[in-house]
């Protein structure tokens, strides 16, 4: 018989435990709300998939993932874009690399509840920056807690500045992996600028691209600190993303199982579309 | 096609060069014919793919003229000046067919579809390309990614030079000899100027009519393989071509004849002014024999590689390697060397001295 060394076990345990504690058990506590109804004193009341249901069957929770998704396709349609663009523009060697980099990488340092903060103070209509000269100075009515429209385009705004910057560096390492011949030998097949986006850089980058667009699909799909500093979820709901809801109503409201079900259907959605965009992206690649 | 001109060419990578150091090129003047196979040889850093980009268009150069025909091309763009270009890593537009890759070219120059079709069937035919047309140029192996880029260049009839960057890089050694024979018979099909760089004396040597050998940025002689070879107008080109490389001898120069080693060495004919110069003695191993006369010298190793054996065999200090027949050496037997006197040449700072007897 050949005996086996499990030796093995006891290095991976650490590992285990670790992500046993910061995951599973918080996981598992949700699913386990997810089933049972509860008025405190630790009692419960086993209910089920009932919550599930009610969840899926809610015009709040689709109001919210509605906003959701159009809030994630908005910043999506604009910073990959964007991000690309900028990087393109950027230069591929000499002394302005290092300024562009750590210009661009300043945004990504500032912690998100002060990105909210900031921009809340930016836009007041009376004393922000931004808020006066739009009101004062150029007439606009502008008042992100009167109009839903100000609102949407404040915090996409604030997403942008915020986040843009990520999908410029990844797509610049993108750029500058490419071999100067490539461009030597576009420059002499007679390429115009648009085919050597379309087919140099831009393929080069799907890879890089593809990461961008999933960091910035996960991170948008679950933000929570920069709207709810910004906005609070108003005027009215109109700001209302999913995360905001799913904790008016777990800790607001205290309906701790229909927030379990909704966590659980969250994550699930949040799981599936990356997955889906995964494998659609990487389906011609070895 | 063309004939190409280099006229008084030199280029710096440096705003303001002062030195004759700080020039990549150093003054190169040169003329390649219409339709001829060209290799430019050199070590890493010689200046050999300065020159192939400046003839590309890819660098405009620091001063002189290039010209195709009698056009002066200096200054036109690469995409202007109908050339082609196959760099050491295969490029291919990942995201296209083989199909569309060889017609990229053509398709960026408003070229027809219907002579489009024709010309990369044509050449993919040539190239053996033909069975995958409709493949992903992604998945292909590197022979084949280099045989979508030499058909890229080939593709367009108008091509005035092909240029080749080290284009076996990447090959597999096994492959190497297939594509290289491929080349040389693409060379006889469509006759156009093609210049190959590389660092590879086989390879110059086995693709070329003529070589050109280059050494920190300037031209150290120009001729055919059997030139090269035979008579070496610089200690450099002796040791870089051949295997084993020149004997390289230090020597004196009395009265118009040479001594190493305190004994008159028979030359090919006169020693011109070497007056101050660092004179040498160049003899390559092949006109190095074993005899019963001659300087004396002790063997220090002695390899048979197969035909013939390599002898290395020591003059006091100095080294000195001989082909021979002779197999069964003994290291530390004493010999004595004789130099083929209608080979042995005076080299003053690195330069040919002698003068070529006609024959």
């Amino acid at each position: 018989m050949k005996t086996q060394n499990q030796k093995g076990w006891f290095f991976v345990l650490p590992v285990l435990i670790l992500v046993a504690f910061n995951a599973l058990i918080p996981l598992m506590t949700v699913v386990n709300y997810s089933v049972q109804e509860t008025f405190g004193n630790n009692l419960f009341f086993w209910q089920g998939l009932d919550w599930f249901e009610q969840v899926l069957r809610s015009e709040r929770f689709h109001a919210a993932l509605g906003r959701q998704a159009m809030f994630t396709g908005i910043i999506l349609a604009i910073e990959i874009p964007l991000g690309v663009a900028i990087a393109l523009a950027m230069p591929r060697s000499g002394p302005w690399v290092s300024v562009c980099l750590v210009l661009m990488a300043l945004p990504l340092l500032i912690p998100w509840n002060v990105v909210g903060a900031m921009w809340n103070i930016f836009t007041l209509p009376d004393i922000g920056l931004a808020g006066y000269t739009l009101n004062t100075v150029l007439g606009i009515d502008y008042d992100m807690t009167q109009s839903p429209f100000a609102a949407w385009a404040t915090i996409v705004t604030m997403d942008v500045w915020h986040w843009t910057s990520l999908v410029v560096l990844l797509a610049y390492a993108g750029i500058i992996s490419i071999p100067d011949a490539y461009y030597q030998a576009a420059k002499i097949d007679g390429a115009s600028g648009w085919a050597v986006f379309r087919h140099i850089q831009l393929p080069k980058m799907k890879r890089v691209l593809t990461i961008a667009v999933l960091l910035r699909f996960m991170d948008s799909f679950n933000i929570y600190t920069e709207p709810f500093v910004l906005t609070g979820g108003g005027p009215g709901n109109s700001t209302t993303l999913l995360s905001i809801d799913l904790v008016k109503t777990a800790l607001g409201q205290f309906d701790l199982g229909p927030a379990a079900a909704m966590s659980l259907i969250y994550f699930a959605v949040t799981l599936l579309v990356s997955w889906l965009f995964y494998t659609i992206m990487m389906r011609d690649e070895q | 096609m063309a004939k190409v001109t280099l006229k008084n060419l030199r280029h710096s990578y440096y705003p303001n060069p002062k030195n004759p150091e700080d020039y990549a090129l150093k003054e190169i003047d040169l003329e390649w014919q219409d339709g001829g196979a060209y290799a430019l040889l050199g070590p890493s850093g010689c200046g050999k793919s300065t020159l192939l980009n400046i003839i590309s268009g890819l660098l405009k150069p620091s001063e002189g003229q290039i010209l195709f025909d009698d056009t002066d091309v200096t200054e036109t763009e690469p995409n202007a000046r109908n050339i082609a270009q196959i760099f050491q890593f295969p490029v291919i537009y990942d995201t296209m067919t083989v199909y569309n890759n060889l017609a990229f070219p053509l398709r960026n120059r408003g070229v027809d579809e219907t002579r489009v079709d024709q010309r990369v069937r044509e050449i993919a035919k040539m190239l053996e390309l033909d069975n995958m047309l409709d493949q992903r140029a992604s998945g292909l192996t590197p022979d084949n990614k280099q045989k979508i880029s030499m058909g890229r260049g080939l593709v367009r009839d108008d091509v005035n030079v092909i240029m080749f960057d080290e284009p076996l890089t990447v090959i597999d050694p096994a492959l190497k000899w297939k594509l290289r024979s491929k080349l040389k018979e693409l060379h006889h099909k469509v006759n156009v100027t093609m210049i190959y760089v590389t660092h590879d004396q086989t390879e110059a040597l086995t693709f070329a009519d003529q070589v050109v050998v280059m050494q920190e940025g300037e031209i150290v002689q120009i001729g055919t393989p059997v030139e090269l070879f035979e008579r070496p107008a610089h200690t450099f080109v002796g040791h870089f071509i051949g295997s084993p490389g020149m004997n390289v001898l230090p020597c004196e120069v009395r009265e118009g004849a040479a001594y190493f080693d305190g004994q008159k060495i028979d030359l090919e004919g006169e020693i011109g002014d070497v007056a101050g110069a660092i004179t040498e003695i160049g003899v390559r191993p092949e006109s190095v024999s074993i005899a019963s006369t001659g300087l004396k010298a002790s063997v220090r190793k002695a390899t048979n590689i197969g035909r013939h054996t390599v002898v290395e065999a020591l003059i006091g200090d100095f080294k000195i390697h001989a082909v021979s027949d002779n197999d069964d050496l003994e290291p530390g037997q004493e010999i004595h060397l004789k130099f083929d006197p209608a080979k042995t040449r005076v080299y003053a700072d690195g330069w040919i001295a002698t003068d070529q007897v006609a024959t």
